[in-house]
This record gives C-alpha cells, sequence and structure tokens, in this order.
C-alpha cells in the first residue's frame, strides 16, 4: 500500500486530502445541519449600521487580539462579566470576535456598564481613567470623521450572505446610521423599531459629525445587551 | 527540457543541473524576513510593558503591529524557508531541475514576496478580515491563491519527472503541507467583497460556525505550515547534516499518516467552554491528546537519526541547532496536548500560558531548524568551502537558547499567575483581584520575555553578519570544533 503511495505523487496526493477531509467534515457540517447549534433565544437582531461601523472599526485595529468578547460557563467569570456567551448571541458575527486572549478583559457584556464620557476618556487615553492600562490610545478615532457612504452596501453585502436585514433596513441605513450617532432627529422612533434596544445619542460628544469614536462606542453599549435572559433556560443551552 | 541546457541525467554522472537561484533567493528572503518578524515581536513585547511605545499613532498600535509580527515570522520568514528548502529538497531527492523552469519558479519567488508586502502593508493601514493568521482581505488571498497553485505545480511537476523511483519521505510532508494548506486557505477565507474597488470584505460563515471554520484552520496551518512543512525539512536535512539515515523507515510511514490524520481534528481545543457544542469539543480534545503520538514518532524519528553519531553534538554547531529544535518540537507536541485536556485549559486558555507554548514551538523548533537548515544551505548554495565562523554559529546558539528559556519560563509564571488571579476569592466569597491588578502582576514578566527577544534577535543578527561573510567567500581562522583542543583531557 504505502509502496503505492510513495512511488505515485497522484496516488499520495488524493491518499492525503481523503486523509485530511474526515476530520474537517465531521467537526463542521453537522454545525450547519444541527438545529441545536444555536439556541433559541428572544432578542437577537442584526447590528445597526452604526453598531456594524463600529464593529468594523473594532476588527480593523485588531481589538480582538486582547479582548475575548466569550464568557465561559465558570462562577468567576459570571460574576466578573455576566452571563456566560451563548452562540446566538454572535449568529449575525461575520467574523466573529471570540478572541483568544485576555490582555485586557472580555467585552462579550460591556454594553452599558460603563457610561459614553468613560468610554471616550478611555479610548482617548486608557491612562486617564485606569492608570495600570496597558492599552493603546485611540486619541485618533475622535478626529476622524465616519466614512459611511457605502454603508448600504455592507448591509446588503451581509443581506447577500444570509443576515436578515429587510430591504426597508437597507435603503435606510445611511440615515438610521446619522439618527443614532447624532442622537437629535425625528426618525428615532423608526429607527427603534428596526432595531429594537437600539442607543441613540451623541457619543463623543460632537453633536456636529460623526466620528470613527462615536461608532465603536455605540457598538461596545450594545455588547451582549441584546438577548433577553429572562425567557432563557439553561436547558436550551444543552447541546 | 532545463532552460539551462543540462540534460536530464541517464547515467549516474549525469546529475541535471539544479535550479539553486530560487533557493538563493528565498533563502536570503527567509534571513531578511527573519529579522524584521523578529524585531517587531520585540517591539511589540516592548508596547505590552511600556504602553507608550504605541506612540498614540493608528498605524504603531499594538493591534496593528501584532499580525505585522506573526504574518512576518510565520508566513514570510517561515514560508521562505520552507518553499526555498522544498524546492531545493525536491530537485535533489528527484534527481530532476524544477518543472516549469525558471520562469515559473521566478513567478512563485516574486509572487510571494509580493504576497507578504501586500498583506503587512495592509495591516498598518487598518485593511484585515479580522481572523487570527488569515487576516489579509480577499484580493491578497486570491493573490495568494495563485501563487500557491503555481508553488503545487512546480512542486508536483517535479516530483513526476523524478529520476528516482520512490518519492523520498520530506516529500511526503512538503506535499502534505502544499495541498492542506491550500485547502484551509481557500475554505478560511470564503468571502464576499463589499465592492471590487474597495478592500473590505464579509466573511461567509457566522459566529460560532466561523469559529469552528477558523480554528480549524488556525491549527492546521500549526499542524501543516509549522509542523508538516518543517518535518519535511528535518527528514532531509538532519541525515545530511548527520551522514546517518533517516532511523526508521517504518515509524515515518506511521507517524506520517497518523499526524495527517488526527491534526485536523484538533482545532476545536482552542474553543473550550465556549458557545462552540460540547460535542465537538470533546473530539477536539480526544484528538488533540493522541496526537501526542505521532508527534513523538517524528520526534523519535529525528533524535535517532544522529545513534552512532552523537559526538557530533559536540562538534557541529549546525547539528546542535537541528537536535536542539526537535528537542523542543517534543516539547511542544507534548505541552500542547497537556493544554488540550479541558480541565487544564480551562486554566491556560486566554493567559500567556498560551504564548509562551507557541514561542517554545516558533522558535524552538521552527526557527530553530531553519537556522539549521541555513547555515547547512547557504556555503552549498554560494559555492563556499564552509560557513564564515563556525564559533559565531555557537554564539548564535547559546544567545537563542538563552533568549527562548527566558520567553517560556516567564509567560510559563505569568500565565498561571494570571489564570489563579483571574478565579482566586477572598475569605468573604468575592472576586479576590479586579483585572487591572491581575495586568498590572505581569508588567515584570513582560520584561523579561522582551528582554528574551532582544537575545533572540541579537542571535540572528550574528547570524546575519556571519552569512554575509560567508557569501563574501571569508573564512574566519578558528580551531577547528572537530579536534577540540581539550581531548587530551579525556
Amino acid at each position: 500500500m504505502q509502496n503505492k503511495f510513495e512511488t505515485n505523487i497522484i496516488l499520495l496526493a488524493i491518499g492525503i486530502l481523503i486523509t485530511i477531509s474526515i476530520g474537517g467534515l465531521v467537526q463542521m457540517v453537522p454545525l450547519y445541519t444541527m438545529d441545536s447549534t444555536i439556541e433559541k433565544v428572544d432578542g437577537m437582531r442584526p447590528y445597526s449600521p452604526l453598531e456594524l461601523a463600529g464593529r468594523n472599526i473594532y476588527v480593523r485595529e485588531g481589538c480582538y487580539l486582547c479582548h475575548s468578547q466569550m464568557i465561559r460557563p465558570f462562577r468567576d467569570e459570571s460574576e466578573r462579566y455576566g452571563n456566560y456567551s451563548l452562540a446566538a448571541e454572535s449568529m449575525y458575527d461575520k467574523p466573529f470576535q471570540w478572541g483568544s486572549k485576555r490582555t485586557g478583559p472580555d467585552l462579550a457584556r460591556v454594553g452599558g456598564k460603563y457610561s459614553n464620557d468613560w468610554h471616550v476618556a478611555h479610548l482617548i487615553n486608557p491612562r486617564s481613567v485606569v492608570p495600570e492600562s496597558i492599552m493603546p490610545g485611540y486619541s485618533f478615532m475622535a478626529k476622524t470623521e465616519l466614512s459611511f457612504d457605502d454603508i448600504a452596501d455592507h448591509l446588503k453585502t451581509l443581506a447577500a450572505l444570509g443576515v436578515p436585514y429587510s430591504d426597508e433596513q437597507i435603503a435606510n441605513a445611511a440615515k438610521d446610521l446619522k439618527t443614532q450617532g447624532n442622537g437629535e432627529n425625528g426618525d428615532a422612533d423608526e429607527l427603534k423599531q428596526r432595531y429594537p434596544k437600539v442607543v441613540i445619542g451623541d457619543f463623543d460628544g460632537d453633536p456636529s459629525r460623526v466620528t470613527e469614536l462615536d461608532a465603536l462606542i455605540a457598538y461596545l453599549q450594545m455588547l451582549g445587551t441584546l438577548v433577553d435572559f429572562t425567557s432563557f433556560k439553561p436547558e436550551m443551552a444543552y447541546r | 527540457m532545463s532552460p539551462t541546457g543540462a540534460v536530464s541525467g541517464t547515467t549516474e554522472s549525469a546529475l541535471p543541473v539544479y535550479n539553486m537561484d530560487i533557493v538563493r533567493n528565498f533563502t536570503v528572503a527567509a534571513v531578511l524576513w527573519g529579522v524584521v518578524g523578529f524585531l517587531v515581536g520585540v517591539i511589540i513585547a516592548f508596547q505590552l510593558a511600556f504602553p507608550v511605545l504605541n506612540l498614540d499613532l493608528e498605524w504603531t498600535t499594538f493591534g496593528r503591529l501584532r499580525p505585522v509580527h506573526t504574518s512576518a515570522v510565520i508566513f514570510a520568514f517561515g514560508g521562505s524557508i520552507l518553499i526555498g528548502s522544498s524546492l531545493y529538497v525536491v530537485q535533489r531527492t528527484c534527481q530532476a531541475t524544477l518543472f516549469g523552469g525558471p520562469l515559473l519558479a521566478g513567478f512563485v519567488f516574486w509572487g510571494y514576496q509580493i504576497f507578504i508586502v501586500l498583506a503587512a502593508l495592509g495591516y498598518v493601514l487598518g485593511i484585515t478580515q479580522g481572523k487570527e493568521y488569515a487576516e489579509p482581505e480577499w484580493y491578497v488571498d486570491l493573490w495568494l491563491t495563485i501563487v500557491w497553485v503555481a508553488y503545487l505545480v512546480v512542486f508536483t511537476g517535479t516530483v513526476l519527472k523524478r529520476n528516482q523511483p520512490h518519492i523520498y519521505v520530506a516529500n511526503w510532508f512538503f506535499m502534505a503541507f502544499i495541498l492542506t494548506i491550500a485547502v484551509l486557505h481557500l475554505v478560511n477565507n470564503a468571502s464576499l467583497p463589499v465592492s471590487f474597488m474597495g478592500a473590505k470584505s464579509y466573511i461567509i460563515w457566522s459566529g460560532v460556525q466561523d469559529a469552528m471554520t477558523q480554528w480549524w484552520y488556525g491549527h492546521n496551518a500549526v499542524g501543516f505550515f509549522l509542523t508538516a512543512g518543517f518535518l519535511g525539512m528535518m527528514y532531509y536535512f538532519v541525515p545530511k547534516q548527520a551522514e546517518r539515515p533517516v532511523y526508521s523507515y517504518r515509524l515515518s510511514v506511521i507517524h506520517f499518516w497518523s499526524l495527517v490524520f488526527l491534526y485536523i481534528w484538533a482545532g476545536p481545543h482552542h474553543l473550550f467552554y465556549t458557545a462552540l457544542p460540547d460535542w465537538a469539543q470533546t473530539l477536539g480534545m480526544t484528538f488533540s491528546i493522541m496526537l501526542w503520538m505521532p508527534s513523538w514518532g517524528g520526534m523519535i524519528n529525528g533524535f535517532m537519526t544522529l545513534s552512532g553519531a552523537w559526538d557530533k553534538l559536540r562538534t557541529d554547531p549546525i547539528i546542535r541547532f537541528m537536535i536542539t529544535s526537535v528537542g523542543f518540537y517534543g516539547m511542544s507536541t507534548f505541552e500542547g496536548p497537556m493544554m488540550s485536556i479541558k480541565a487544564v485549559n480551562s486554566l491556560s486558555h486566554f493567559t500567556d500560558w498560551t504564548i509562551g507554548h507557541v514561542h517554545s514551538g516558533a522558535l524552538g523548533w521552527v526557527a530553530f531548524v531553519s537556522f539549521g537548515t541555513i547555515y547547512f544551505l547557504v556555503p552549498k548554495l554560494w559555492n563556499r568551502k564552509r560557513l564564515y565562523s563556525l564559533e559565531l554559529v555557537t554564539w548564535h546558539f547559546w544567545i537563542a537558547t538563552i533568549g527562548i528559556v527566558l520567553y517560556i519560563t516567564s509567560m510559563w509564571v505569568s500565565g498561571i499567575m494570571q489564570g489563579l488571579m483571574w478565579r482566586s476569592y477572598d475569605s468573604f466569597g468575592f472576586l479576590q483581584y479586579s483585572f487591572i491588578e491581575t495586568v498590572e502582576a505581569m508588567h515584570p514578566y513582560y520584561i523579561i520575555r522582551a528582554l528574551g527577544g532582544v537575545l533572540f534577535l541579537l542571535g540572528a543578527l550574528i547570524m546575519v553578519y556571519n552569512l554575509w561573510k560567508t557569501t563574501k567567500g571569508e573564512l574566519r581562522e578558528e580551531s577547528s570544533f572537530a579536534e577540540p583542543a581539550v581531548s587530551s583531557a579525556g
């Protein structure tokens, strides 16, 4: 048998391809076919346009290299960060940002834990609020206006990949983004209807424009806040 | 068939003229990228100890430079020496010149270097997919796919026109490396660009499925890039430098197929206690532990190749690099399965212990076997009698080894300490430490780690000097290691 493999490179290649396919198929295919993979919970919705823009900044800056978004089911983690993370909570995440290292704390449920002002101060200079912090400062974000001309295209791309954005959400993407980021706009009710629990506000304290800082804070302030845990039972997470 | 006019060998004496230009290019690239990668590693290590070094500029933060470091050492340094040495080995062991001629080989070289530069530029400018070790965006991924297919064609084509009945064991490993990386790359990077004129794309997988796909990719980048590929290197260069045959053919067959089969299952050990379903986690743990055996099969085969020639460890610093690398390989492939036990992982995950583990494999195994290979190759590629200086190789070896020891021990201490601090409770039943207190406690270890990195970089710079002198044809006057001055004492 081995003699055939090592005298015929094509056979060897086929042998390798078959050998490596088995494990990958067994581990990945059922995640798509088994309904139990993602818990059925109430409250999950796709990101609002501003949250999505903020998430893209989070990805761009490599925040996931130091911050996880995955609370493990341990007593200390629940006490430190909140309820353990569910698969449902990242079902619209492309890419997932669970992370693999906690140089800084987990952020899966950071939403609502700190004020907008705290986030502004912390992102501009982390050591102004946490003297021992080793996080880089991101003062440039406060100065950089968010570019969102193509935000509707982003929603459209995600919709094409299965994220349930409605036509209405796509059509109003840029408007919704401005509404959420400026805080003083008549369409707030519409926005709330399209994106329940959305946090509206002028996040960075500068109402004249939407900055990258606005977007990032809007994202941080919604992290882990969507799922309704009053209707969630642990049995739903048995898989 | 060969553009240099050589006729492929029909008799023992008429060997083909091998394409060594391409190997020379890749060797030079590997050395340069190695220094760049180690340097960026040192910089980001100091950033973690002294955050002011992030400079508050968007292009120099840890988050943007860290992928520059990982890509530079894995894909630029590791990839260049892997491709280069595989093209050396495949020609020698097949007694055939490269398929496709110098043009196709040149395309592989320049195409791969362009890939590296495009990827690194992207990271600094904030263009990333946000998937670890798969950060390059869609256009860079497409370009790499083209280059990789060309590499596959060159390699396979050369094996096909070999003048030897059997395919040498090193080439099995190279083949597994090339094919599997292609599959991993295509699946993990499947994405849809927002616009064909823009860099941003969205990955087609989401959430828990994306996590599984990513770590199926991520762990097998370790398994097939950093392990199978470098084992291929070991299977050629260790026997050559030791002037001994591979210890066991049977063992190489068994550990090759079991390694290829088992590795691919190990991905979920990066996702223990996460929202990944338990059945997948259990599979990942089981296969990760089993993986210990084929890994040590490779280690034994590497070590025992030296049987009957152990004295070379004393007399030949190049062998010292190679055998130490196999030792580190054995250590990391024991530590890995141990960390894949869920109970151990609950402590080690998210901490510096993982970082230390990766570096005992990356510095100890990957870099050391590469250094050994480079020291072996350079005199041959530039037609020199020997290296400029073997004493400098010894200096490189010891300085780098001390650097590794500082690195991994400081990360063990800081990782285990942080894991324990996170879960420790005071006598009133409250969490004893706030998160920031655990960050503060890491500070001394981050400095020790950075100093370890400095030593490793220093060793690499000594290598650069030594190789530079070697290519110029200079020979340093030094007493031969083969006849040690102390021999009379024994």
